[in-house]
């Protein structure tokens, strides 16, 4: 064989063995969640409340603290992060204003989420006297997700044909009025797609909660949710307190099943959404 | 209300939310400054860069993050350098030479690896990896920098895939058929014409995976023992992440003051590679 086709030869099947490892490597892990996970998973463990006394186990404050807390976080970063990107696409499209947020956006969302937590901490925790709570939790995510938020919205924003915009102020509308009933409507599929994202993101985040959100197990009701210093552990934190602190390692895999579960069907929507609004457009 | 009245009150509130959004980075930076800065002081920039001994609660504390600085500097390369070739090579394989078919069905289980939250990936290897690491090279504990080193290659790899393959993808087309019309095959043209095509593509990838691994926390904390040693592959370390987020629960004092300057310096590690990332991308465009 010559060298020339022996490099060929090899090279290719480098690409192959890579290929075959990464699929291995993802499958395994998917499998053995699926397996040491799926034995406990059932309706008693995703529906019971934790507790020493009763005996009983659960991760029902769990999900909800997840559910709260993304509730919440969207609620706040979804109108700041759509907002700006509305701002600086439909509004200001060079200069100086532009070129500072969307530098700004580009370094926030290289931050490590431990430094977000440690900002929750100080800001939020700390300064505002929130305490380890639901809101801390959020609020320190909102920070978290807004700049995926921007970016996606940026994007679907950009996509939408200039010519739309031109027809209606055409027949004399203004820009707001322009950007609700033309723009907007034509650029909802990517927006909803980048707030799937951040969901995916704030479900799968621990660092940053762990110090704002706190570790506790305990079911919280509506109120509690917006009052300081009541702590809950999201699905992503309680995985990590069962498996590093408790050593129990059912619960954990029990969590990760949910958590990885969960993952696929916000990924594989979030997809979809981005493939129709590109057909549409 | 009017017409122009309404027109105008949206422009001020779009305004607003621009305004929050770069006042939340300003937050986060001022803050971090803030809270790192008097612990160097106090400790001293030399003392606290190049100590080599991290003590906080003793007689004479000694706070010396050198041994965390390094910990995520081998840990990160050690990632890179299994990560970024098989990730690029599994890139290559998707964007040149698998057949249609598979190709998306490739790049869909990429992306759900994607998606998968870091704690999954420490809870595999502690369960899974450590004890394995501990049989086969015969140690004490199998929570070490090598153990983290192959988790954080595994949690880079989708990024690192994603990136490669768009780059790839987005090579002109008449590149590789003037490649292949001069009689290169089509394993040739993907590495003599595509991979230097998209050369900074690929090269942002390794920058996404670098600043990936260092901010990396909770897997990291799961796996790597968290012992502040001098790094060595199978010792257990702790990271520039881990020694902030192990002992923020119940440091105080000038031991809190000097998590906050671990934090700065951590982002500081990243704000140069970002920036680095952002030159990157400019090149390409020119």
């Amino acid at each position: 064989m010559s060298k020339r086709k022996l490099i060929s030869v090899l090279f290719l099947w480098l690409c192959y063995i890579s290929a075959a490892v990464t699929v291995l490597l993802i499958l395994g892990l998917v499998f053995t969640v699926f397996i040491r996970g799926r034995e406990m998973l059932t309706v008693e463990i995703l529906t019971g409340i934790p507790s020493f006394l009763k005996g009983t186990i659960g991760i029902l404050p769990n999900i909800l603290n997840t559910v709260y807390i993304v509730v919440l976080t969207l609620g706040i970063a979804l109108p700041l992060g759509v907002g700006t990107a509305i701002y600086l696409n439909e509004y200001r499209r060079a200069g100086i204003t532009v070129r500072i947020i969307e530098f700004a956006v580009d370094i926030l969302a290289g931050v490590p989420s431990i430094i977000y937590g440690l900002v929750g901490l100080l800001v939020f925790v700390t300064s505002l006297g929130l305490g380890t709570s639901i809101i801390s939790g959020a609020l320190t995510m909102a920070f978290v997700v807004l700049p995926g938020i921007v970016r996606t919205s940026l994007e679907a924003l950009k996509s939408v044909p200039a010519g739309y915009r031109d027809g209606a102020f055409a027949l004399g509308t203004g820009r707001w009025h322009t950007t609700r009933t033309v723009v907007l409507p034509s650029a909802l599929n990517g927006v909803l797609a980048g707030a799937i994202l951040s969901v995916g993101r704030i479900i799968g985040e621990s660092a940053a909660l762990i110090f704002t959100a706190g570790v506790a197990d305990k079911m919280l009701n509506i109120f509690e949710i917006f009052s300081p210093n009541n702590s809950g552990s999201t699905l992503t934190v309680a995985l990590y307190i069962y498996a590093k602190e408790r050593g129990d390692f059912d619960m954990a895999f029990t969590i990760a099943l949910v958590l990885v579960l969960l993952s696929f069907v916000l990924n594989l929507s979030a997809r979809a959404l981005f493939k129709i609004g590109r057909v549409k457009t | 209300m009017r017409f122009v009245d309404k027109e105008r009150a949206f422009r001020v509130l779009l305004f607003l939310c621009a305004i929050v959004t770069v006042a939340f980075v300003g937050v986060i930076i001022i803050y971090l400054f803030v809270a790192g800065i008097p612990a160097i002081k106090e400790i001293g920039l030399r003392d606290f860069l190049f100590g080599t001994e991290w003590r906080p609660e003793s007689q004479t504390p000694q706070f010396g993050i050198l041994p965390f600085i390094l910990t995520s500097v081998y840990g990160t390369v050690g990632a890179i350098l299994l990560g970024v070739p098989l990730g690029v090579l599994c890139a290559v394989f998707i964007a040149k030479i698998a057949p249609r078919s598979i190709r998306s069905m490739l790049k869909t289980t990429v992306e759900l690896l994607a998606g998968i939250p870091s704690v999954v990936f420490g809870l595999i290897g502690m369960t899974v990896l450590v004890p394995f690491v501990q049989r086969v090279f015969n140690l004490p504990s199998g929570a070490n920098l090598f153990s983290s080193i192959i988790v954080l290659s595994v949690m880079i790899l989708p990024s690192v895939v994603n990136v490669s393959e768009n780059a790839l993808r987005s090579v002109p087309k008449e590149y590789e058929l003037g490649s292949l019309a001069l009689g290169a095959n089509r394993v040739e043209t993907a590495l003599r014409v595509s991979m230097p095509a998209a050369k900074s593509g690929i090269a942002a990838s390794i920058v996404l995976g670098v600043g990936r691994s260092i901010g990396e926390t909770m897997a990291v904390m799961m796996v790597s023992g968290n012992v502040a040693n001098m790094p060595s592959l199978f010792k257990s370390v702790r990271y520039l992440t881990t020694a902030v987020s192990g002992e923020m629960s119940y440091s105080s004092g000038l031991h809190r003051k000097a998590l906050f300057s671990i934090a700065l310096v951590l982002l500081l590690f990243l704000l140069i590679i970002n920036l680095s990332f952002k030159l990157l991308i400019r090149q390409d465009k020119k």
